[in-house]
Formats: C-alpha cells, sequence, structure tokens
C-alpha cells in the first residue's frame, strides 16, 4: 500500500492522522467543471466546442473516481459522520445544482450541451458534499 | 488523586457547553424564500426582478465577503480564544446559510440576466467583462467550496465535542480567515467589472 493511502502513516506535527489527498482531488474535480462551466456559458448562446467541454468532464470524472477508489482503500474511518454530512450537503447542492441547471434549460440550452453541463452539475453536486464530509470526518474522534 | 481522575485537567469546567447548531433552521426558511425568488425570476425571466436576484445577492455576497476578510478576519485573530470562540460558534452557523443562498442568487439571475442583456453576445462590448467576471467568480466559487466552507464546518463540528482540540480548531481557522481574505480581494475585481458593465 501506498504511503499517500496508509492508514498508519506517520501523524502530522499537530497531532492529526495523515489522510490521502481526498479533498484535492474532490477540489480539483470541482475547478475542473468549473472552467467548463465558464466555456460553455461563455459561449452561449452560440455552440460552445463540446470536445473540450467534454475532455473537462471525463477528467473530473476521473477525478471523482479516483476519490472512490481511494475511499474503498481506507480503513479506520469515521464513516457515519461521513455518511451524516454527506448527506446532508448533498441535498443541498443537488438544490443548488438544479437551480443552475433549471437557467441553463430556461435559456434553451439542448441537445449535448445540455448533456454535458447535467454531468458537470452532477459533479458539482458530488464533489462540494464529498469535500465537507471528509473535512469533517477526518477530524472525527 | 481520585478528584483529578474523575475530573482530567484537560476536560471542561463549569457549566455546560450548549450544543452548537451547525445549520441554523430558524434560516432556513429566509434561504428557501431566496431561492424562490431567484426561480420565479427565472422562471418568468421579468428584468426588474432578475436585477434584484442579482444586485441584492451580489451587493451582499461582495460586501460580506470584504467586511469578513478584511475587518472581521484580523479582529479576530487577535481576540483570546475563549473570545474567538464564542464569537465562532455564533458566527460560523449563520455563515452556513446566508453564503451559499447569497451566491445563488447572484450566479442564477447574473447568467439569466447577461443572456437577455445581450452581453454573452460575442459582439457585445460587454462581453469581455463578463467572461472576466466568470473566471473571478469561479476562482472564488473553487476556494469558497473546497476550502473554506469545509474549514467552516469541520470548526463548528470540533467546537460540539465534549473536549474539543484548540489546536485544531486554530489551524482551521486560520484556513478560514485566509481564504475569507483572498475571496475579499477578489471581490474588488468584481466590483469593478461590474460597474464597467452598467456603465458601458
Amino acid at each position: 500500500m501506498s504511503a499517500a493511502t496508509s492508514p498508519t502513516s506517520a501523524p502530522a506535527p499537530t497531532g492529526d492522522r495523515r489522510f490521502p489527498p481526498v479533498a484535492w482531488m474532490t477540489t480539483g474535480a470541482l475547478a475542473v467543471v468549473v472552467i467548463g462551466g465558464i466555456l460553455m456559458a461563455s459561449y452561449a448562446p452560440r455552440k460552445a466546442p463540446l470536445g473540450v467541454a467534454g475532455g473537462l468532464l471525463g477528467l473530473a470524472v476521473l477525478l471523482l473516481l479516483a476519490v472512490v477508489v481511494t475511499f474503498a482503500r481506507l480503513r479506520d474511518f469515521a464513516w457515519p459522520t461521513f455518511a451524516k454530512v454527506f448527506k446532508w450537503a448533498l441535498l443541498a447542492y443537488v438544490i443548488e445544482a438544479a437551480m443552475i441547471e433549471f437557467s441553463f434549460v430556461r435559456n434553451h440550452t439542448s441537445g449535448a450541451s445540455l448533456q454535458i453541463v447535467t454531468g458537470m452539475l452532477v459533479v458539482f453536486a458530488v464533489s462540494v458534499p464529498t469535500t465537507i464530509a471528509f473535512t469533517v470526518a477526518r477530524y472525527a474522534d | 488523586m481520585a478528584d483529578l481522575l474523575e475530573n482530567p485537567v484537560n476536560e471542561h469546567h463549569g457549566p455546560p457547553r450548549a450544543k452548537i447548531q451547525i445549520v441554523p433552521l430558524k434560516g432556513l426558511p429566509f434561504a428557501a424564500a431566496a431561492l424562490v425568488l431567484v426561480s420565479v425570476a427565472i422562471a418568468t425571466n421579468w428584468t426588474w426582478l432578475l436585477m434584484f436576484s442579482h444586485v441584492a445577492g451580489g451587493g451582499l455576497w461582495t460586501a460580506i465577503d470584504l467586511f469578513v476578510g478584511l475587518v472581521i478576519g484580523p479582529i479576530l485573530g487577535r481576540l483570546s480564544i475563549p473570545a474567538r470562540a464564542e464569537f465562532s460558534a455564533k458566527f460560523m452557523p449563520a455563515m452556513v446559510i446566508i453564503m451559499p443562498t447569497l451566491v445563488t442568487m447572484n450566479l442564477g439571475s447574473g447568467f439569466q440576466l447577461a443572456r437577455k442583456l445581450g452581453n454573452l453576445n460575442a459582439a457585445s462590448p460587454n462581453h469581455g467583462w463578463v467572461i472576466a467576471s466568470m473566471i473571478v467568480v469561479g476562482i472564488m466559487a473553487t476556494i469558497a467550496l473546497g476550502i473554506l466552507e469545509p474549514a467552516n464546518i469541520a470548526v463548528l463540528f470540533e467546537m460540539n465535542k465534549p473536549v474539543p482540540n484548540g489546536e485544531r480548531i486554530g489551524r482551521l481557522m486560520k484556513r478560514f480567515i485566509y481564504t475569507a481574505g483572498i475571496t475579499g480581494v477578489m471581490q474588488l475585481a468584481t466590483l469593478v467589472f461590474m460597474t464597467r458593465i452598467a456603465t458601458q
């Protein structure tokens, strides 16, 4: 097992256990879809270059899959705390993502563009709650 | 000795601390009302309501970011630990409700407004300013959602523990204050962009 995912890694100077960079990966996925969202919005009402936007979405999904793999290898983690925070944060960010989706649909975004925007909003709605829940759960005693 | 074992030195003494409500439930109806307002603005495409949601949400977002980052943050850093903890216990839960609501009000209506007023058209003199403002908002959103908000919520969970880790709270608060300062300074750029767009 790599040092990055080892649950027995040396503790940080403050006494906190070291964890894999989950928050960096989820925030990275968020940053990628934010770039993609700006690209899509900046072209409205024209058609955005879907290859670039799709590539960015693919990169974000890959980062989230890496987080899933990292979670599967994580031992001795406060999963109940993670689940409690994640479900409420997910509810809040699904509402927020739905508002943004509504705005795109109201502005006649359709077809492949809408599919990519929807994919990006799914990444947004999952990555932020994961970052919040992981940050809280890593400090749970 | 028996007394010491019953009352470890790192345990909280005095009256029991009140549990912090991480998401203040009494604030939720206000947040819901604001989201309904934005939904109506988008659905009806009513220019005044879109403008109201955008300006009210954006103005408050900018003002709060600047005030927290450049005024509250430095003051908080100079307070004693108990004073800082007491202030944070009241202040941070309010931010959990207020900030996402203002951001949603501002961005949801802002995109629709830019489209309706033709500012997204490549030929518009405002196109470049709108894109620049989207980039700044994108950076601020990534910092706020990826660093600031998780730190805010983690502090509240830590403070609700029977024996909170002061060092950990200090570290997370530092992260909160620094990122609030960075987004506060970036809000100055947003002010320049928005006033340019309004006067072109």
